[in-house]
């Protein structure tokens, strides 16, 4: 097996050195009931080709985002990811390291968590970020946690806004750890009914800009208010892009900011591997999940990096732990830092600049179709439209067609009554021509 | 041709070669390392690595709501990139590089098919939310994955969304929490043995447990006594890892799920060291009500410096009704993904993220397992453990292995050996760095002293296991006759030396600062 270097002589040798008859004598401790002399009941092993086989075949039976005119967005969105990027998260001493628990032989890793923290630091408009969470939803339900620790009170709003998985990932969470969750209703345009909801022992409102309907809110007022009242304001962003054109959460005080930051460096993949940010004010820096990477000197007096503040963290803290999180999203945000290296200010400023005129290229087209309602005002690169149809039964036409249309409010939320509302959404990666065989197809539609 | 060939041929001058007397570079590059700096020291931000074409419209719809104030973000050039990050890169330790024995970590070597495959526009290319009907290629690997881990763990279904371990585990605790709860059975207590991970009493606090310690046996195991003590009407869950993080199988597995589950209380199996036994031994078959089984760590998907990880749960006849959303059902021919709780669903205890779980992982990890297939799977298994009494025989005559017997995949010692050398289990680890090695798990498991845990997995030929114990001998060698500042300095050739973790803490700098870009030592 071209995985396995040891040689039938080279066991046998060893156990000559073990002292061991067979290899069934290091499995002695294994109750006689439970050890299986035979392999279980699957596939024997097979070749690269073989399998490579296997797989592309199954590949091939999914539609791909780049085969044709494509709208999806609604929590993860199809981008131009630069060859650099994979190239070099796909080097050995990136892609089969581990935790830099030794720093001195981990200073790559270390260095790139520095570079990625002061960069999603500097994007969301706070003071410190840590080294990544597993994605956006569940960084949403730590933030939701954190904020309880943080104000000793046992409630959370969500605004009707926030996409509806991220929701009932932070409900289930919070649940259980006696955090009472009020969720509003889904609503096109209304994150200030948040501030309605905050009671004496509210600890945080959540409220997502731009919303899963595309809007874009400033919440410098919500911030205000809800600070007021003692409640944290937490931002949830899943379209990081739009930071390179928007207003920061940070600049209109948010306390917690937390964002899916797939968009940059990272492809669809189905749903994952995607990458968490987690940012915050500095005081609240202790009571932060996850790993955070600091700067000190050794024993030379030079510059180096640690992983740092770890008495947060579960492998110290155990049960006191701020979170049981312990592996992250590290390659995730290695190919985060990379691209967002590789755009800079002025890539990121003119690409989120490109993103929304995309949208408004879609938007002016949509609203050519009769029938069609425009219910996003406000945007950055997604809009939400009303159809005279049930939205799911049209994508399914269109996709028929060759065309992923986007994403119905119903898959999200089954019985939230938008059964005619449809996500659209635009990249840099949408042409005119996909526009125009949307718009076509849609006027066929109905 | 060669420019080394127009007449001047190098030879060695004798020149002092003692590590003192060599001077110090000027400009702080080093050979083939080279010193370098953090991407917001460079001049000129304004740089770029990528072309954009103009906009077709403006941004004048958004107002005030337009960023004005710089972000503060430095760009570079294709070619400034690419160096910056291969610079970095050369500061890593990997494991195409040398052996990475961290016991409990499983650093076995990463096949490059399976990134090949990940990256398939079939799969890397696809919408999580796109129609069903449009991605039915993807539903088919995650059934037939989720196939191969009931079949070899003989359980009788399987969480796929968790998305690390740690995320496994809260995914098993929530599921044998809404468990009693469907019984109208709420349970207060979580038990714990002392040598568990970190993150198995910390989950169980996180989802509001109380978390009890049961002690441990002389021989490393869980002290069924004092199991059988604490267990009561309020226990909701026993959480065990097996094989154990001293590298050692439960012997009384059997009878512990036995006294768990006559206490009306769920085994929960942290499967972090499934590795060992993979194709041997069933978790279903010792009484298992659900188990994370770590992707990155069994079926090899890559570390990749701490993340992305993937944690599948598998879970018992009992607890499967509770699952969480999303999981994907065969239904004639074609596949269907359950998203919300109804049907099958009914009972699901909720949603852990906002998709699938963790696709890319899959597909990694089906990739391995087809190469493999149940042969190759159980002589992993084998190889992984046969590789770890090697070093415990090869090391036992020097080291002092914490417990008698054989062990599982992973060798633990502790630092009786080093009594009175004044070198410590760490300054032995930071001379391992030294000799090209990196260090094995460190003072953990809490359980023994100065613990020592190497595991170096399947992966590793006999001639680099032979390398890497003639090298631990000769350390221990230097250890015993008082070489101390050997380890005490270390590492001395490594791209750092020892870093200041407390002076880390102590003032953190999490993230660059214009006022704090230079002389950082002053302080």
């Amino acid at each position: 097996m071209r995985y396995l270097p040891l040689s039938p002589v080279d066991r046998s040798a060893m156990l000559g050195v073990i002292g061991a008859a067979t290899i069934d004598d290091l499995f002695v401790d294994v109750p006689e009931a439970a050890r299986r002399d035979q392999p279980v009941d699957l596939p024997f092993h097979q070749g690269e080709l073989e399998v490579e086989r296997a797989l592309s075949a199954m590949a091939g039976r999914n539609r791909t985002a780049g085969q044709g005119p494509f709208f999806c967005g609604a929590g993860a969105y199809r981008h131009h990811v630069p060859a650099t990027v994979d190239h070099i998260i796909q080097r050995s001493e990136f892609l089969t390291s581990y935790t830099p628990y030794q720093p001195e032989i981990a200073q790559g890793t270390l260095q790139y968590l520095f570079e990625f923290q002061t960069q999603v630091a500097a994007l969301t408009g706070m003071d410190v970020a840590n080294a990544s969470m597993y994605d956006g939803s569940t960084a949403t339900a730590e933030a939701v946690m954190m904020a309880a620790r943080v104000t000793r009170r046992g409630k959370a709003v969500l605004s009707g806004g926030l996409h509806p998985h991220y929701a009932r990932t932070a409900e289930t969470l919070a649940k259980v750890a006696g955090v009472q969750v009020q969720r509003l209703d889904g609503a096109i345009d209304a994150e200030a009914a948040v501030l309605e909801a905050i009671d004496d022992d509210t600890a945080c409102v959540v409220v997502q800009t731009p919303n899963l309907f595309g809007t874009v809110t400033d919440v410098t007022a919500i911030a205000a208010a809800a600070q007021a009242k003692g409640a944290l304001l937490i931002v949830v962003v899943t379209e990081v892009v739009s930071l390179g054109l928007l207003k920061s959460p940070g600049e209109m005080g948010a306390d917690i900011v937390v964002a899916e930051g797939q968009s940059i460096g990272n492809a669809l993949n189905f749903g994952g591997p995607y990458v968490g940010l987690f940012a915050a004010r500095e005081k609240y820096v202790r009571q932060m999940p996850g790993r955070l990477c600091g700067e000190t000197v050794d024993a030379d007096g030079r510059r180096g990096f640690v992983l740092t503040l770890s008495t947060r963290e579960q492998h110290i803290r155990r049960d006191k732990a701020t979170s049981n999180i312990c592996t992250n999203s590290g390659l995730c945000a290695l190919a985060f830092t990379i691209h967002m290296s590789l755009l800079g200010e002025v890539g990121l400023r003119k690409l989120a600049a490109i993103n929304h005129a995309k949208a408004r290229d879609l938007r002016d087209g949509l609203m050519g179709v009769p029938g069609v309602e425009i219910l996003t005002e406000r945007f950055f690169n997604e809009i939400a439209i009303r159809v005279p149809t049930n939205a799911a039964a049209l994508v399914e036409t269109l996709a028929g067609q060759g065309i992923l249309a986007g994403v119905p409010v119903s898959r999200l939320s089954p019985k939230g009554g938008m059964d005619d509302v449809l996500l659209l959404c635009a990249t840099e990666t949408t042409t005119s021509s996909d526009i125009a065989a949307l718009v076509a197809a849609l006027k066929g539609a109905f | 041709m060669s420019m080394n060939s127009v007449g001047r041929p190098t030879r060695p001058t004798l020149v002092a070669t003692l590590p003192g007397a060599i001077p110090a570079t000027l400009g702080g590059g080093r050979g083939l390392l080279q010193d370098e700096g953090l991407i917001f020291e460079r001049e000129g931000w304004d740089s770029s690595g990528v072309d954009l074409p103009e906009p077709s419209q403006d941004a004048s719809d958004l107002g005030d709501m337009v960023r004005a104030a710089p972000i503060g973000l430095p760009g570079l050039s294709e070619p400034e990139a690419m160096r910056h990050y291969v610079r970095l890169s050369q500061k890593n330790h990997a494991i195409d590089l040398a052996l990475y024995p961290l016991g409990s970590c499983t650093m076995k070597h990463n096949p490059r098919l399976n990134e090949k495959m990940a990256r398939l526009p079939g799969f890397a290319d696809v919408h999580p939310l796109q129609p069903q009907s449009m991605v039915q290629g993807a539903l088919e690997l995650m059934d037939q994955l989720a196939h191969w881990l009931m079949t070899l763990t003989g359980m009788s279904a399987v969480a796929m969304s968790p998305k690390a371990g740690a995320h496994g585990e809260l995914c098993g605790l929530l599921a044998i929490r809404a468990a009693h709860e469907a019984r109208g059975d709420a349970r207060k207590r979580v038990l714990v043995p002392t040598s568990a991970h970190g993150t198995n009493p910390a989950t169980a606090a996180f989802v509001g447990y109380e978390v009890e310690e049961i002690a441990q046996t002389a021989d490393g195991r869980v002290d069924i006594a004092d199991l059988a003590a604490k267990l009561g009407p309020d226990v909701a869950a026993i959480m065990v890892t097996n094989p154990n993080t001293c590298g050692l199988f439960e012997r009384d597995v059997i009878q512990i799920a036995e006294l768990v589950h006559a206490a009306g209380a769920y085994f929960y199996c942290d499967g972090a060291n499934f590795n060992a036994i993979v194709g041997r031994v069933r978790p279903g078959d010792l009484g298992v009500d659900a188990m994370h089984i770590n992707l990155h760590k069994t079926f090899s998907t890559p570390h990749g410096g701490g993340g992305p990880g993937s944690g599948p749960v598998v879970l018992s006849a009992a607890l499967a009704p509770f699952a969480p959303t999303p999981f994907v059902v065969k239904r004639g021919g074609s596949y269907e993904l359950v998203e919300y709780r109804e049907g099958e669903a009914a009972q699901a205890f909720g949603r852990l993220c906002a998709f699938h779980g963790q696709m890319g992982m899959y597909v990694r990890a089906l990739s391995y397992m087809l190469s493999h297939g149940a042969d190759g799977l159980k002589q992993v298994a084998e190889d992984a453990v046969l590789n770890a009494n090697y070093i415990k025989a090869r090391l036992s005559g020097v080291m002092s292995a914490a417990f008698e017997g054989p062990c599982m995949h992973e060798a633990l010692f502790d630092d009786h050996w080093l009594e009175g050398t004044g070198i410590t289990t760490l300054d032995f680890a930071k001379a391992m760095i030294d000799e090209g090695f990196h260090p094995m798990t460190m003072y953990f498991p809490l359980v023994v002293h100065g613990a020592m845990l190497i595991e170096p997995t399947e992966t590793e030929s006999k001639a680099e296991l032979d390398r890497f114990c003639d090298v631990l001998l000769l350390l221990a060698g230097a250890a015993k006759a008082g070489d101390v500042e050997r380890f005490k300095g270390a590492p001395f050739h490594a791209p750092t030396r020892r870093l200041d973790e407390t002076l880390a803490a102590r003032r953190p700098r999490l993230r660059w600062r214009p006022e704090l870009s230079t002389n950082v030592a002053a302080e």
